[in-house]
Formats: structure tokens, C-alpha cells, sequence
């Protein structure tokens, strides 16, 4: 593959073009996967059913109430019996599942070179057959390959691939294993779909596909119903956006007579700037990304979509599935620049969520809690970025946060994965996901240590790690922004101008920024350091995890090191101190995206006043620098681990700011108020109003039962004797005669 | 040779006997000997209109008396055995059937 990859190279500097090797096929691999995957699935469930073992997706019952308690781990149950060996149906997917993951990473990385060596002429669109061809509507099932589907494809095969194969360690003892790779291939195919289609409906299956995938394996231990609920919630809080994605597509078909990329973004300049139509076309389309990417008000189902296995969340809560929103703006930059209004709320909904997420992240002791809501206000910080038109600042993000949050993610499903373990060995029921049933865990786990300290400097933001490089740019827009040298400065939202808007952005994603630093050092401390509170009997059972999960690990932890360097500018202060260390040239990723986002350039260009000179200043750098690592140290100054406690000893929280951030700002207990009990009160009302007293009502009472009284009477003319109906036949012969004669 | 009309009048006689007597009697034999009336009564109209209308009359005929034939063997069966199950052949046990 790589010596193709090289071939290819070679060709495309002779020929100065790219031509896509087997695009096709990085999208039908995962699918591959999940046909096999799916079969073994299958297989298991039949030749094991009626055994304990069996029944993919139960647990037997004693294990059940051991851990009842718990919402994550339930680890082997035939692991533990003496039952000879591993059955076929668990040894396939460990090979199949990260086999053609790896294979799919190395054709996106063999077409990544052959794109890095040859000048791409525009997106390059690959038609399979006609789709939907209905009068205008003319839909191909084609893929298209540019700078930023390739940059996706390469984060969502490669991150895929580490987390299927941490998935091998984490999952192979689980009944449910063949399912859960099925299920995981199944969302790695229809990823794809989403960022390789050519056209917003492609894009809206591959859109859907995930997030069918997401509600399977948020519910995958759907034995407990806490856990289907979960994923239920997460798919009903999905179909709102889904319906304002919907509208967004309609109206820009509507109005542009197209729904593929190419000839949409070519027309949308026909627009009236900032008029109506293109400012309801991007609120409509956020609102799809604001389902799927968990922004205000709708993340709502991002925390709760912890209750499925921890690499799902790594893979799909925190490195792919949610950055689709992000994808999708950037796609449609041409479409947002448009709508300046519209762009303004995407990055102010960005900035309020980075915050809001980031104050609850403060106070969770779910260890997966925690990097929940730092997933959610992490993709804050995307939006914002991409709503003040620094489209590749979001991307860039996008990328750094992939890897050190599903670094993280992984991390932590080690820890409850040696956690389970150490209380299983001892029937303990004590909570294997929070943190205060840690403690110390650096000196039983030096890996997991080790790398989720690398990730946890990444996200903090401090130099050179990969977070630092992201998250400072987008805040260094935003700093600009304020001072009027980004086009969206001219623009105005409420009266109020854009780089007002954008001042108290820089703010609230500063502070964002300083609680990021501040939980995520808490979440360190209180599982890496102070006493072990595991109990003494569980200590002796706490071990580092094995190579599967511990080689995702260290590969993850590194990108979290190298990943700001592939955009590091030379004109921007301080950030150029690392400018040797910078990969793919200066401001690599910047060039690389650069062919994406012209034509929002182009709408600026025609519509803006143009910006002379951007000024980059020193001090943002710093202020940021100086958050990140004030964080840190806050969090190791303020707080004991020495005098935490087990959550018997130590009570959630203290007083009612704690409460309040404890219960997630009680935003579920809002919505359960706002929306959910009307819409049941409102549904109870019709159905005993509308469907049970008057629909059912008219059928039952009069149709019903008028049939019935009607056949009742009918049927008294059959007596049963035959002098009767031979009677009737007489003299309806005489009347039918009689008619004949008369009649003649 | 008989006039036609006088013919006629008795094959109409035999028929409204035939009727009467399958609306009026209890007795499944009876009714059966009244079918045949019936179905007699028929015949001798066929036999009767031939001269004037054709063979196809006297053809008929033949065919009304093979069916007569069966329909009797077929409902003598039926209530030899009704007669079996309920010890009598009144019509009126023959409503088992009904709703």
C-alpha cells in the first residue's frame, strides 16, 4: 500500500495530477467489517443461546446485582467460568474489526501523499450511479475528495483504528463483543459516508447513519434500562436537530435548485448578502449541528451517552461523530459567510456552551462525567471558532481535540476497566467510575499515567502541546476579532457590532479556557495522586493495562504532543518560537485548507470592507499561556487529595453553588418541565380526549355497534328451515317472473 | 291427442302441489317425494312444448330425470344419516347451521 502510495507520488509530480486510489473502498471497508462482525454477531447469539454466557447483551443475573450500582463495566461473565476457550465468534472480530480499520487509515493515508505531491485542481467528486434522480432533483451517489474530507477521513480512520483496537482489550470478554465491532464498523462506514459524500443528502445519511450507530452503542448494555434510556434520549434530542438540518436542505434546494457541494456553494453568491433566505438556511443547518455536536440547548444527551462502553465514547462522543456539526459548517463556510448574522450566534451559542459545559465539568465525580463536559465545551470552543469565520482554527481544533480527548477517554476507560477488575475480584459494589473511589492510581498505572498527563497539558493549552496551538488560535480570533480585523467584525447581530460580540467571546472562552485547565488538573489529581481509596483488598488487583489498550494509548498521547505543530504560524508572537518544530511547512494546515474555504473568502471579499493588516499581537499568546497553566495550578493548590474520601465519607457537594453544578445547572430537570411533561400531558389529552373519546368513541359506538345490531336484525331472517327458504325462493321467482311479464 | 293447453294446466296443477307441499310439510321425505313433483311437473312441459318447439324439449328431459336421480341418491344419504343422529327425519331438526 505504501509503495503504491509512493508510486503514486512519483506519477502525480511527473503528471502534476492526483487521481484518488480506491476511494471507493476506504468507505467499504469499515462496511466489510461490519457484514463479517455482524455474521460472527449472529452466530454467537444462536449457538450460545439458553447458556449463560449467551444471550449477546445480558449478564447473568448475580452479576447483575453486584453491580448494580454501576452504569459503565460489566466485564466478563464467561471469562469467569470455566467454559473451554474462546469461542470462533470472539476471536474473528479482533482481527476483522481493527484489520480493516488499519487497511482503510493506510488507502486515506496512501491518497493523503498522493494529494500532499500533486496540485488538486478544485474538489475532486468520484460518481458511483444516479441516486435520486427526480426532475430537478439530480442526486449521484458520488464521493468527494478535498483538502478537508481527506484531513477527516485521515482523523476518523486513524483515531478509529487506535480505538478498535483498544476496543480489543477493553470489550473481547463482553457476551456482546461481535456485536459491538459490528456496530463500530457500522458507525466508522457511515462516518465516511458523512464526510466523503459530494452532496448534502449524502452527507444526511452518512448524518443519520452515525447517529443510529451512536443510539445502539450508547444503549449496548441495554439489559439495564437506564442505559436504553440513554441512548433513546440521545436519538430523540438528535431528531430535533435532524429537523432543522432537514429545513436547511429543503430551503437550499429551494432556493439554489441543487443539493450537490459543488454547484450549491458555486450558486450560493447569488444570494442576497445577509438577506432572509441564506440567514435561515445556516440557523437551520446549526440547529442540525447543534443536535448532533451537543450545543446549547441541545447537549443535553452527550453526558447521558456516557452509559454506553468508554472507546464509544472516545470514538464517537469525543473524536468523530460530534465534530460533525463542525464539519458541517465548514462545508457550508461559503453558505455562513453569507450570513454574518447567523455566523455571529453559531459563535456565540459556541462560546456560552464552552463556558456553561466547562462550569459543570467543575464538579462532577463521574470520571467519564468529566471529560463529557469538557467534550461539549471543547466543541464550544470549535464553534465559536467557526462562527466568527476562522474556519480553519475549528478544524484545527477538531483535529488536536480528537486526539487528546479520546487519549483521555481511553485513559479512562483503562482506569474503570483495572478499577472493575480490582472491585470485581472482590464483589466490592462501590462505583468503579468515580473519582473518589480512586486515588494514587500513577503508581498502579504508569502508562495510563503518563499519557493522560500528556493530554491533560494538551487540553489545559500549555506550550507545545497540541491544544495549546488550537485552542490558542481560536481565542487569538477571537482577541482580533474584537478589534475589528476579521470580515465578521463588520457584521452586526442585535444592534450590536461584530467585534463587540466577539470581545465578550475572547472573555467567555478565556474563562472557559481557565476551568478547562482547572477540572481537568482535578480529574488528575483525584485519580493519579493523593492515598489509593480503593480499599485494600481491591489495591492488590489494580494492574496497568494490556498492550491493545495500552498502544492506542501512547500513540494517541503523542499526536496529543506533535499535533499543533503541523499549523504552526511564523507571523504570529510567541507561536513562533516553535516554528522549527513546525510539520508541513509554516501554517501547514492553514495552506492545506486553504482551497476549502476560497469561497468564503470570496463572499468576504465582494461584501466586507477589506482588512489591511491583521495585527498579531504577544499578550493574547501569554493570557492564554498564563490561563492554561493558572488552571493547573489553582486546581493544585486549592485541592486535598489527601482529604478526599470515598463517597461515603465525602458528600457530592457543599452548599448550593456546588448543587447546582453538581446537577448539571438542573437543565434535564428544566427540560423535563418545559417540554417533556407537556408533550406528555399533551399527548395524555389526546389520547383520552381525541383518540379514545372521540375517534374511538364514533367507531366503536356507532359503527361498531351499528354493525352489529344491523346483523343481529339480519340474521333473525335465517331460521334454519328449509320450508322457509324454499318459501322466499317462491315467491321471489313469482315477483321476478311477474316483473318479466309485466314488463313485456 | 290431448290439447296443449290442457297439458300445460296439469304440469302447472303438479307443480303448485310440488310447492305447496315443500313449504308447507315437516317430513323430509315428503318433501323429497314433492321435489319430484316438481321437477315432474317440468318434465311434462318439456314433453308437451317438443311438438311445437323442437327435440331440444324431450332432451332436457332425459337430463332433468338423470339429475333427478342423483339428487335423490345424494339426499336420501343426508337423511339416512340426519335420521341416524336425531331419530326422526322432521325437517325442523335441520337447522343446526343456523346462527
Amino acid at each position: 500500500m505504501i509503495l503504491r502510495a509512493q508510486e503514486a507520488v512519483e506519477a502525480a509530480e511527473i503528471a502534476g495530477e492526483f487521481e484518488p486510489i480506491l476511494l471507493g473502498l476506504i468507505v467499504l471497508l469499515p462496511l466489510l467489517g461490519f457484514v463479517i462482525n455482524g455474521a460472527a454477531s449472529v452466530f454467537a447469539a444462536r449457538s450460545h443461546r439458553g447458556r449463560p454466557f449467551a444471550a449477546a447483551g445480558h449478564h447473568d443475573p448475580s452479576e447483575e446485582e453486584a453491580h448494580a450500582a454501576d452504569h459503565d463495566e460489566h466485564p466478563a461473565t464467561y471469562a469467569d467460568q470455566d467454559a473451554g476457550g474462546v469461542p470462533w465468534t470472539h476471536r474473528l472480530p479482533s482481527f476483522v474489526a481493527p484489520g480493516v480499520m488499519i487497511l482503510a487509515f493506510l488507502l486515506a493515508l496512501a491518497n493523503f501523499l498522493g494529494m500532499v505531491g500533486a496540485e488538486l485542481q478544485g474538489p475532486i467528486v468520484q460518481r458511483y450511479w444516479s441516486w435520486i434522480p427526480v426532475g430537478d432533483l439530480q442526486i449521484d451517489a458520488a464521493l468527494q475528495l478535498d483538502q478537508l474530507s481527506m484531513l477527516m477521513t485521515l482523523v476518523v480512520t486513524g483515531v478509529g483504528a487506535l480505538i478498535h483496537l483498544f476496543s480489543v482489550g477493553y470489550m473481547s470478554h463482553d457476551p456482546g463483543y461481535p456485536r459491538y465491532m459490528a456496530y463500530l464498523n457500522l458507525f466508522v462506514f457511515f462516518m465516511l459516508v458523512l464526510v466523503l459524500g459530494a452532496s448534502f443528502p449524502l452527507m444526511f445519511v452518512g448524518w443519520e447513519g452515525v447517529g443510529l450507530c451512536s443510539y445502539l452503542l450508547i444503549g449496548f448494555w441495554f439489559a439495564e434500562k437506564a442505559n436504553a434510556d440513554a441512548g433513546k434520549k440521545a436519538f430523540i434530542v438528535n431528531r430535533i436537530g435532524d429537523f432543522g438540518f432537514l429545513i436547511g436542505m429543503m430551503l437550499i434546494f429551494v432556493h439554489l435548485s441543487s443539493l450537490t457541494y459543488t454547484e450549491v456553494f458555486e450558486r450560493a453568491p447569488q444570494l442576497e448578502y445577509a438577506g432572509p433566505v441564506v440567514t435561515a438556511i445556516c440557523l437551520f443547518l446549526f440547529l442540525g449541528a447543534a443536535g448532533k455536536s451537543a450545543q446549547i440547548p441541545l447537549h443535553v444527551w452527550l453526558p447521558d451517552a456516557m452509559a454506553g462502553p468508554t472507546p464509544v465514547s472516545a470514538l464517537i462522543h469525543a473524536a468523530t461523530m460530534v465534530t460533525a456539526g463542525v464539519y458541517l459548517v465548514v462545508r457550508s463556510s461559503t453558505l455562513f459567510a453569507m450570513a454574518p448574522a447567523a455566523s455571529l450566534v453559531v459563535a456565540l451559542i459556541g462560546a456560552l456552551t464552552a463556558l456553561f459545559a466547562a462550569t459543570i465539568g467543575l464538579k462532577q465525580w463521574d470520571i467519564k462525567k468529566v471529560l463529557a463536559y469538557s467534550t461539549v465545551s471543547q466543541l464550544g470552543f470549535m464553534f465559536a471558532a467557526v462562527g466568527m469565520g476562522a474556519y480553519v482554527a475549528g478544524v484545527f481544533h477538531l483535529m488536536t481535540h480528537a486526539f487528546f480527548k479520546a487519549c483521555l477517554f481511553l485513559g479512562s476507560g483503562a482506569i474503570i476497566h483495572a478499577m472493575h477488575q480490582a472491585l470485581h475480584a472482590t464483589h466490592s459494589q462501590a462505583d468503579a467510575q468515580d473519582m473518589r473511589n480512586m486515588g494514587g492510581l500513577r503508581r498502579f498505572m504508569p502508562i495510563t499515567f503518563a499519557t493522560m498527563a500528556v493530554a491533560t497539558l494538551a487540553i489545559a493549552g500549555v506550550p507545545p502541546f497540541a491544544g495549546f496551538f488550537s485552542k490558542d488560535e481560536i481565542v487569538g480570533a477571537a482577541w482580533i476579532g474584537s478589534a475589528g480585523e476579521l470580515p465578521l467584525s463588520q457584521a452586526s447581530l442585535l444592534g450590536v457590532s461584530g467585534a463587540t460580540w466577539m470581545g465578550l467571546i475572547a472573555i467567555l472562552l478565556s474563562l472557559a479556557a481557565l476551568m478547562t485547565a482547572f477540572y481537568m488538573g482535578r480529574l488528575m489529581l483525584y485519580t493519579f495522586f493523593g492515598p489509593n481509596r480503593t480499599g485494600d483488598e481491591e489495591r492488590r488487583h489494580l494492574h496497568e493495562v494490556g498492550w491493545t489498550m495500552s498502544v492506542p494509548l501512547i500513540v494517541l498521547g503523542l499526536l496529543s504532543v506533535v499535533g499543533g505543530f503541523f499549523n504552526v504560524d511564523s507571523h504570529i508572537p510567541v507561536v513562533n518560537l516553535f516554528s522549527p518544530l513546525a510539520i508541513g511547512g509554516d501554517a501547514g494546515l492553514h495552506e492545506w485548507l486553504h482551497p476549502v474555504i476560497t469561497g468564503a473568502e470570496g463572499v468576504w471579499a465582494a461584501n466586507t470592507v477589506a482588512i489591511a493588516e491583521v495585527h498579531h499581537a504577544a499578550w493574547p499568546i501569554l493570557l492564554a499561556i498564563l490561563i492554561g497553566i493558572a488552571g493547573l495550578a489553582l486546581a493544585w493548590l486549592i485541592l486535598k487529595p489527601e482529604t478526599l474520601g470515598t463517597p461515603t465519607e465525602t458528600p457530592a457537594y457543599k452548599g448550593d453553588l456546588e448543587r447546582a453544578l453538581y446537577n448539571k445547572w438542573y437543565v434535564d430537570e428544566l427540560y423535563q418541565k418545559v417540554v417533556v411533561r407537556p408533550v406528555w400531558g399533551l399527548s395524555r389529552a389526546f389520547y383520552s380526549i381525541v383518540d379514545r373519546g372521540t375517534i374511538d368513541g364514533i367507531i366503536d359506538g356507532v359503527v361498531g355497534r351499528g354493525a352489529m345490531l344491523l346483523g343481529m336484525a339480519a340474521g333473525r331472517v335465517q331460521t334454519g328451515q328449509v320450508n322457509t327458504y324454499a318459501f322466499v325462493i317462491i315467491i321471489g321467482v313469482i315477483v321476478v317472473l311477474g316483473a318479466f311479464v309485466s314488463l313485456q | 291427442m290431448l290439447p296443449l293447453d290442457a297439458a300445460l294446466f296439469l304440469s302447472a296443477i303438479l307443480f303448485v302441489i310440488g310447492a305447496a307441499g315443500v313449504v308447507v310439510r315437516r317430513n323430509a321425505i315428503v318433501l323429497f317425494m314433492c321435489v319430484e313433483l316438481m321437477l315432474n311437473a317440468a318434465n311434462l312441459a318439456f314433453v308437451s312444448l317438443s311438438p311445437y318447439a323442437g327435440i331440444d324439449g324431450q332432451v332436457i328431459v332425459f337430463f332433468v330425470i338423470a339429475v333427478a336421480a342423483a339428487e335423490a341418491a345424494v339426499g336420501l344419504a343426508i337423511i339416512i344419516s340426519v335420521f341416524r343422529h336425531a331419530e326422526s327425519v322432521d325437517i325442523r331438526n335441520f337447522s343446526l347451521l343456523r346462527w
